[in-house]
């Protein structure tokens, strides 16, 4: 198995947190801010992963196994809300839906 | 007898009450007895008492009467207590009996006018407010009658009300009194801190004890308490009051400004005479005020044409005589010439209030003339008045009392030829301006008729003021025509008599002579340019430098538009500054910051997804920056 | 084995990259598989096989697929693609990269820090995850599976579409499909290619 310093893997999940983050601030298309959502929870899994490995404990793993099944949860209401909006307001467009505004 | 002595404040302080609250359902003539009545029993009480002081006199040649304590609080225990000395009979006995032949007058005077009842009211007011202050034993009870004089001249002077002018002439009174009472109350303030009570008599003999010939608290003291005689006195430099206070009845002007309140300023320097004479300097200042004063005054009564306003001058003139007597150390001389002035003065006032209310309201001396023939009494009485304010010699009152000053201003010690030099033109300024109004009012041809001749209320009060202005100078006969000191004998006890540097009998003859003179020819000045020649006054008023000297004086000396321009009107133009109130702006600036706040605060609620998303990654940068900046 | 580690790391970004910034929904699905794709490979160089495998089949292989499914029966239509373009002008993203750049220099800051630690060189087995699944973690494991059980039933509550609303939406597809094909091109971005 590699040995990499535990930065390296961090460094990688961070620079892959903030480009899902840029996803999510810069997009309009609601799929997309979904998709970019993806990619953030993907990359905080990967640094737990790479936490348990430092540290040679399965907790790490585990961790992981349980945010993919809330992102699993997550995706599939997500998605069904995401059709409701589209038959409502006609357009994926995410400020269409800014009715709560002050 | 003497513990009658309370009844005489306190019955004028009834009678007010009685006429301000039930006044209007008072008919006329019910409420004129009352007002009267009430004075005249006061005034026959004095006489009362006075006769029980002067043939039993108590011991000490003093009586206080105590009624309550008034405040308890420490060492300040005040109390509403009388003292009966020889300067307060005095000062009791010509306010009561001066006051009542004035009310008995207004009565007549005030006949046709609204809110009679009232008038009554705020004259007895005033009336029990004066007799407080000459009576009171201590300064705070003092005070509190000075204020109350204050108060009534404030009511009095706007009695019409309904003419703004008259409420301003009784602003601009209470205004310039105020500064001279604020300087009279810190007085009371130092005197108490210093010598630790307001009791008069304990005050003086502390005073003796404890401060030294010129020391800084004495001059402070006897400065502050000279402001405040300045103010209500109507001496330099507050005198801009009076001559405009004429805007109220004249029997207001008669009572009030010329015999008893504008006297209260001499009054409060005689009786606390000792601090004065603990201050040289102050007591300096009092003599060259009074100087200043009495010709400033003459000359501005000189040029003046509507009768009141030369009888206002004059009485500011005379107040200069009386501060001029105090400044020489002469206290009795003072009171002397206080007595003898209230009684011409007051005559003068009510003859020209005679005169006014006959020619219905007219009060131009230069659209009267030849009233001799028309108001005989009252052209009479009048003359009778004007020789005692002229000094007359030998026949008038006011020739002893005003001869008896000047003598001291130049004998005594604290004196000096040059305020004598001073008194003389003064007196001869005097006989010139009194003359003068009476040649323009009674002689030459009539311009206009007199509506209805005065009746009996009027005619008394004139008559009897008359007589004592001739008789009432005979009690203090000098050296040199009787010696027969009965005034200042009777006030020796009470008002020390001045030390003499230069006098003596050979003094006093030649000073006699010259006074005699001054009066005689202002008297022949007068006639000449008033009766025999008026064109010639008038030449002199036409001419570039009479006419400014004419302006000049006729405005007063230029202290209206002096105080005016220094005072005035940059307090006004700070009022419209502040037209809005700068202090609310830090109100409203806290309102309107929370309204901006509010504002930007909405503005975050956008209701777009991205832009909360937003948020919360800037919050997220910002708790990590925390977190690695202070870890 | 490093070398595959940097390798599929790199990969990873550049998917990650690409997915952000597709037009088509489509391509930035695949793009992403990909980007999960790599990151497998990343944790199987980490020593954790178990989580690799499953990051295949579960996230890539049934959480993207679903996303599939959902764009689609969303029906967008040929003008999706000018409608991102037009969502997606350069200065919508000036600002959200500041703030990523940002919290990525934090992050970075945070974690280089400290003194490098080397990652252990075992690999971790199913069987520890597992005993570690079902011991410790006994709970977690039960409330994930009641979350799937209430994303379930949530999502098809959620996903059922009133007939009315269905029917004004598909009639609204048609009329927007019409109205975009008769309007003059001024109006839009102009199309690569020719329709």
């Amino acid at each position: 198995m590699a040995t990499i310093p535990m930065e390296h893997g961090l460094i990688v999940a961070g620079i892959l947190f903030t480009l899902g983050l840029i996803g999510v601030l810069a997009r309009r298309n609601i799929i997309f801010v979904l998709m970019s959502i993806e990619v953030m929870l993907n990359a905080a899994g990967l640094a737990f992963v790479v936490a348990g490995s430092r540290w040679g404990q399965p907790d790490g793993q585990v961790m992981f196994l349980f945010i993919l099944a809330m992102a699993a949860a997550e995706v599939s209401v997500g998605l069904a809300l995401v059709l409701q909006i589209y038959h409502h307001f006609k357009t994926l467009d995410t400020d269409a839906a800014s009715r709560m505004r002050g | 007898m003497l513990n009658l002595l309370w009844l005489v404040p306190v019955i004028p302080f009834a009678s007010f009450l009685v006429l301000a609250l039930f006044g209007r359902r008072f008919s006329r003539t019910l409420s004129a007895w009352i007002g009267v009545v009430s004075i005249g029993l006061s005034a026959a009480l004095a006489v009362l008492v006075a006769v029980s002081f002067l043939t039993s006199p108590p011991a000490g040649n003093a009586f206080t009467q105590v009624l309550w304590t008034w405040i308890s609080v420490g060492s300040f225990t005040p109390q509403i207590a009388f003292r009966l000395d020889a300067l307060s009979l005095i000062m009791m006995l010509v306010v009561t009996f001066v006051s009542f032949l004035i009310h008995l007058y207004s009565a007549e005077y005030m006949e046709d006018e609204e809110n009679y009842a009232l008038f009554f009211a705020y004259m007895n007011l005033f009336v029990g407010s004066m007799l407080t202050l000459v009576l009171s034993d201590n300064l705070l009870l003092l005070y509190l009658g000075w204020e109350g004089v204050g108060l009534c001249s404030y009511l009095l002077i706007g009695f019409w009300y309904k003419d703004p002018k008259n409420g301003y002439a009784a602003r601009k009174a209470f205004v310039v009194t105020r500064v001279g009472d604020t300087a009279m109350a810190v007085g009371l303030f130092l005197i108490f801190t210093q010598l630790g009570t307001l009791n008069i008599q304990d005050a003086l003999t502390k005073a003796v004890q404890v401060w030294p010939v010129g020391s800084g608290m004495a001059v402070a003291a006897a400065a502050l308490l000279l402001g405040g005689a300045v103010g209500k006195s109507a001496q330099l430099p507050l005198q801009t009051w009076l001559p405009d206070a004429m805007a109220g009845p004249t029997p207001v002007s008669a009572l009030i400004h010329a015999a008893t309140m504008v006297t209260a300023g001499v009054y409060l320097i005689a009786r606390t005479h000792t601090i004065f004479a603990l201050a040289p300097a102050v007591q300096l200042a009092v003599a060259i005020i009074g100087a200043l004063t009495l010709l400033l005054a003459g000359f501005s009564a000189l040029t003046q044409s509507d009768i009141k306003r030369v009888l206002a001058y004059s009485t500011i003139s005379q107040i200069g005589y009386m501060f001029l007597a105090l400044g020489v150390g002469a206290w009795s001389a003072a009171i002397f010439h206080f007595m003898t002035h209230a009684f011409f003065k007051a005559l003068l006032f009510l003859g020209a209030g005679a005169i006014i209310i006959t020619l219905h309201h007219e009060q131009n001396m230069f659209r009267m003339g030849g009233l001799r023939r028309q108001l005989p009494l009252v052209f009479w009485t009048f003359l009778i008045g004007a020789a005692s304010l002229s000094a007359l010699p030998l026949v008038t009152a006011g020739f002893f009392s005003k001869d008896l000053i000047l003598y001291d201003a130049f004998a005594s010690t604290s004196g000096s030829p040059w305020l004598w030099a001073a008194g003389i033109t003064g007196a001869l300024l005097t006989a010139v301006y009194t003359f003068r109004m009476v040649f323009l009012t009674f002689y030459g041809d009539a311009r206009q008729q007199v509506t209805h001749q005065p009746g009996w209320r009027v005619n008394i009060p004139l008559v009897i003021l008359a007589a004592l202005s001739i008789i009432g100078g005979y009690i203090e006969l000098p050296e040199t025509l009787g010696n027969l000191p009965v005034f200042s004998n009777f006030t020796a006890s009470i008002l020390p008599a001045p030390s003499l540097a230069r006098g003596g009998i050979g003094v006093l003859l030649p000073l006699q002579i010259v006074a005699a003179l001054a009066a005689l020819g202002g008297i022949y000045l007068a006639y000449l340019f008033f009766l025999r020649r008026p064109q010639l006054a008038r030449s002199l008023s036409h001419a570039r430098l009479g006419a400014a000297l004419h302006r000049f004086w006729f405005s007063g000396w230029g202290f209206d538009w002096l105080y005016d321009h220094l005072l005035v009107y940059p307090y006004i133009w700070l009022a419209r500054v502040d037209r809005t109130d700068v202090f609310d702006y830090i109100y409203q600036g806290l309102a309107a910051l929370t309204r901006a706040l509010w504002r930007g605060l909405s503005r975050t609620q956008a209701g777009m997804l991205r832009w909360y998303a937003a948020g919360v990654a800037v919050g997220a940068i910002v708790i990590i920056a925390l977190v690695v900046v202070l870890l | 084995m490093n070398v595959v580690f940097y390798l599929s790391a790199a990969i990873a970004v550049i998917a990650t990259i690409l997915v952000v910034t597709r037009v088509n929904a489509m391509h930035a699905l695949l793009y992403l598989i990909v980007s999960l794709l790599a990151v497998a490979i990343i944790f199987y160089t980490l020593g954790a096989p178990f989580i690799a495998a499953l990051e295949v089949i579960v996230y890539a292989g049934a959480i993207m697929v679903l996303f599939i499914f959902a764009i689609m029966l969303l029906n967008l239509g040929p003008h999706s693609e000018e409608q991102e373009r037009i969502w997606m002008r350069a200065t919508g993203w000036a600002g959200p990269v500041i703030l990523a750049a940002l919290l990525l220099a934090e992050i970075i800051y945070i974690i280089i820090g400290r003194s490098p630690t080397i990652g252990s060189a075992q690999p971790i087995q199913p069987a520890a995850v597992g005993a570690a699944l079902y011991g410790p973690y006994l709970i977690g494991v039960e409330l994930a599976s009641i979350l799937l059980l209430a994303a379930l039933v949530g999502a098809y509550h959620l996903g059922h579409i009133r007939r009315a609303l269905r029917e004004a939406s598909v009639e609204a597809a048609a009329l927007r499909a019409r109205t975009l094909e008769s309007r003059p091109t001024g109006e839009q971005e102009p199309l690569g290619q020719p329709k």
